[in-house]
């Protein structure tokens, strides 16, 4: 145990909590900048639906890609610096983030993944690390704001309620399929978390649509954009979690000599894996609306919170590492 | 209605469902994808209540006591399964419908994406123009060679290829998409079954066994053996097993809140021979590094204190002398347990209590344990004596039956008699009852032998379940239309593609543009 080092990862956490609530607000600067723009907006975007779909010539893979913003030119000058200077301080934060998870690693001798608190702060980072990367090949300034907010809430609460101090961990968590299946987990939550955002977005932004009046949302996406950018996300979260609980069911034998003991955190995995299966027949099911489809996507993802945050720390369950 | 119409037609406005017809509407309703997602969903609430409420199977004991607590809707639950939930029957209802619905949905698919994976494309469409997404271009060529390059390209992309006609091609790709979906609702069937096996043909045992002894894989070693319905328990092969030493670390450094203490290395130091009679090898068992045993794994699932406790009578003849298990009942391993001494005379002797590794004595509690480690061992212990087993009936060996004992008393009081030792400490009973001696402490291993058949087919579903999802969820289907006309002048050729995908597709005018480009790359790709 270093505790020097754990003290550095606690500090490059909060550091990288200072940094995200500014980005935040830099993030909500710049859509507050778009309001004046909103009318023209709408027959930009539009009209750009109708060049991706029936154009004479198709969009080269270059071209704005359908869904994101009508060209930046369109941007008023306030919101793209308060955009420019988001996306750096968002950088920076994950960047920070990952500062804080391998300090903490370093300081533990292991896996920086065997108490909420370091569930958590790996969640928080695989999120702003994701959005991100995605960034830098979309843009994606529209949700920032969407992204930010649930992470700093995240790190607020893994930094207060689920702070565990640096510590070794018992013989049950000792296994390389810790790094696997933990892992993997954690890339799979960030990776429905980000769907769940773009998911929630896609129906407020439906309904913007029918009501037809003007709103701030007229400067995102379409709402089948939305839709269709969710199911990506879901996509790859599921074979994600289908492998993190197929890792867990043979860690489970190697720990406890059974794969499957409906267990409460397992009987919530599969909860979580067959609402998710739910959601993807759900949008191949015609008759079926996407709207609706969406919905058990966000049941899914409220599953997810309850086997967080619920089930680690109050069933009574074998997986009780929540070190609190 | 019916009654309104001329006789002559009634026959025909009745419904013509008979049983066979309904049996076939039932089934079309079954198999339904909608159906499959309705029986997804309940699926998802029918396992909820089995996190919520203490599972037989997991822990009778808080099974028990949830019951006793809850004696109005307790017995309720009780009576729907809610105890059991994965073995009631509304449960199984579910599943099994469900697999029903997945077998009769399946099956009819896989026969008809075999046909279309050895059919040709579909024709041609007239007008290209017409599709979602759609490309043209003018390329200095003759419409013969654009075709042949346009066709080797899309055989290099996987796209099966067919002209109907001189000029124009169809082409369709991206078949592993559905064959990736078929894989992962059979490979679903396939889990499922393997499951059935381990469950049917699988068995296990368990057994505590102090330091020094060995266990040898007979029936009669287990304290608990829970047999599959087809497993026949003479088939145990006859290995042996002996713990030379049990070790365990706890956290002693760290002081943070839910960390000191904590357990951080198990490790039980056994001898194994294979067969009686062979020279026995060393081995480890740890969480997590299972041990291979003939016809099984052993697994190290407990750990715990058995003091060596010796009872002699007034003579001071040794009645009793074992290493006796005592059972963790909380994080600091204050431990519960019994001693049974049925060759004393003239009545048995019984005494039952607590094993603390750092004992301590709280106002508040009572006698506690600070410590999982034995810093301070100590046995807290009340007397009986009368009969251990009324009746003969068979006996929990870590409590003691007491409505045929009566507790010793100190003596010249009504208050019970409580012995408190330590290690090498000798207490005289009184009433010439003889002496218990506390001589030292061991540690146990609780080791789990289990045999499960069916675990790599499952395995095996289940890591084709993951390969067929990637492609179901990953690989797209499309086709690809080609036609092609003579420019009038100067023997160029105009090309327009065309595409359609199953789903919406952003990539398709993107796939289109590349594979009109293809046509204006180095001329060597071209063939
Ligand atoms: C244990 C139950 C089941 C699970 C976990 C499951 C899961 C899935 C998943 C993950 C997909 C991929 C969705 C996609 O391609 O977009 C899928 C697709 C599909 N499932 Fe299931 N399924 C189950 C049972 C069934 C049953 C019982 C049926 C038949 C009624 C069925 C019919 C289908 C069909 C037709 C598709 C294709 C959707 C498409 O073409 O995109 N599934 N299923």
């Amino acid at each position: 145990m270093n505790e020097n080092l754990a003290t550095n990862a606690n500090l490059a956490m909060y550091s990288a909590m200072a940094v995200i609530t500014l980005s935040m607000l830099a993030y909500a600067l710049y859509l507050a900048g778009l309001v004046p723009a909103r009318t023209a907006s709408r027959d930009a975007q539009r009209s750009e639906v109708l060049v991706g779909a029936e154009g004479e010539t198709p969009s080269p893979p270059a071209a704005t890609p359908p869904g994101a913003l009508a060209g930046s030119d369109e941007v008023p000058l306030r919101a793209r610096k308060a955009g420019a200077i988001a996306q750096l301080l968002a950088g920076l934060g994950a960047l920070l983030l990952v500062a804080s998870v391998a300090l903490r690693g370093l300081a533990v001798h292991r896996w920086p993944l065997g108490n909420m608190y370091e569930f958590g702060t790996f969640a928080a980072m695989s999120v702003m690390v994701f959005f991100v990367a995605w960034s830098t090949r979309r843009d994606l300034r529209w949700l920032g704001l969407f992204i930010t907010a649930p992470v700093l809430l995240l790190c607020g609460l893994t930094t207060t309620v689920w702070y565990t101090q640096a510590s070794g961990v018992m013989p049950a968590l000792q296994s390389y399929w810790l790094v696997i299946h933990v892992t993997i987990a954690t890339i799979s939550v960030s990776v429905f978390t980000l769907g769940a955002a773009v998911a929630v977005l896609s129906l407020v932004q439906a309904r913007v649509e029918t009501s037809g009046k003007p709103s701030l949302l007229d400067r995102l996406p379409s709402s089948k954009a939305l839709e269709r950018m969710a199911y990506g996300f879901h996509v790859v979260g599921f074979p994600l979690w289908t492998f993190t609980v197929i890792a867990g069911a043979i860690w489970a034998r190697q720990a406890w000599g059974s794969y499957w003991n409906w267990d409460p955190k397992e009987v919530w995995s599969f909860i979580i894996w067959v609402v998710y299966a739910a959601y993807l027949h759900a949008r191949a099911t015609s008759g079926m609306r996407r709207t609706q489809a969406t919905w058990i996507a966000l049941a899914g993802f409220a599953c997810i919170i309850v086997n967080y945050a619920i089930v680690n720390v109050y069933f009574v369950s074998q997986h009780s590492y929540s070190g609190l | 209605m019916a009654r309104d119409l001329p006789r002559k037609d009634r026959t025909i406005v009745q419904p013509r469902l008979g049983p066979v017809g309904w049996l076939r509407f039932l089934w079309r309703q079954l198999t339904s994808m909608r159906t499959a997602l309705l029986l997804l969903l309940a699926l998802a609430v029918a396992a909820l209540p089995g996190s919520v409420l203490p599972q037989r199977s997991i822990d009778a004991t808080r099974t028990t006591a949830w019951l006793e607590e809850h004696s109005t809707i307790g017995p309720v639950l009780d009576r729907f399964g809610f105890f059991s939930v994965y073995a009631s029957p509304w449960f199984a209802a579910i599943y099994l419908l469900l697999f029903v619905s997945l077998v009769g949905c399946v099956l009819p698919r896989s026969r008809q994406h075999w046909r279309a994976m050895r059919a040709a494309p579909p024709r041609t469409p007239k007008r290209l123009e017409r599709l979602p997404a759609h490309a043209t271009a003018t390329v200095e060529s003759d419409p013969e060679t654009v075709l042949a390059a346009l066709r080797s390209t899309l055989r290099r992309r996987r796209y099966r290829v067919h002209a109907y006609d001189e000029s124009s091609l169809s082409a369709e790709g991206g078949y592993l998409k559905e064959t990736g979906n078929l894989v992962f609702h059979l490979a679903l069937l396939g889990v499922i079954v393997g499951v059935a096996i381990g469950h049917i043909w699988g068995w296990k045992g368990d057994v505590i066994l102090p330091q020094g002894q060995t266990f040898a894989n007979t029936l009669i070693r287990y304290d608990t053996f829970s047999p599959g319905p087809w497993v026949d328990p003479d088939d145990l092969r006859p290995f042996t097993l002996t713990l030379d030493r049990m070790e365990a670390r706890f956290e002693e450094t760290t002081k943070g809140s839910g960390q000191f203490g904590t357990p951080r290395d198990f490790t039980a130091y056994v001898k194994i021979a294979d067969q009686p009679g062979e020279t026995p090898r060393p081995a480890t068992i740890k969480v997590n590094q299972p041990l291979s045993v003939p016809g099984g794994t052993a697994f190290l699932l407990g750990n715990g204190y058995a003091p060596v406790v010796t009872v002699k009578d007034a003579k001071g003849e040794v009645l009793y002398h074992d290493a006796t298990p005592f059972l963790a009942q909380d994080n600091n391993y204050k431990s519960v347990g019994a001693i049974k001494v049925p060759a004393a005379s003239p009545k048995e002797l019984g005494f039952t209590g607590f094993f603390l590794p750092t004992a301590s004595l709280s106002d508040s509690e009572g006698p506690v344990s600070l410590f999982p480690d034995a810093l301070k061992p100590a046995l807290v212990l009340t007397a009986y004596e009368g009969t251990l087993a009324p009746g003969g009936r068979p006996q929990s060996v870590y409590t003691l039956d007491t409505s045929e004992l009566t507790q010793l008393k100190k003596p010249g009081t009504t208050q019970p008699l409580t012995i408190w030792l330590e290690p090498g400490q000798t207490y005289t009973l009184p009433g010439g009852r003889g002496t218990i001696t506390f001589d030292s402490v061991e540690r146990f291993a609780g080791i789990s032998i289990r045999h499960d058949p069916g675990k790599w087919l499952t395995l095996g579903s289940a890591l084709l379940m993951v390969a067929g999802l990637l492609a179901s969820l990953l690989v797209r289907r499309r086709r690809v239309f080609v036609r092609v006309s003579p420019v009038e002048a100067g023997g160029s050729t105009l090309v327009t593609v065309g595409g359609l995908a199953k789903d919406d597709d952003e990539g398709m005018p993107d796939v289109l543009q590349s594979v009109l480009d293809s046509l204006t790359a180095a001329p060597g790709e071209r063939r």
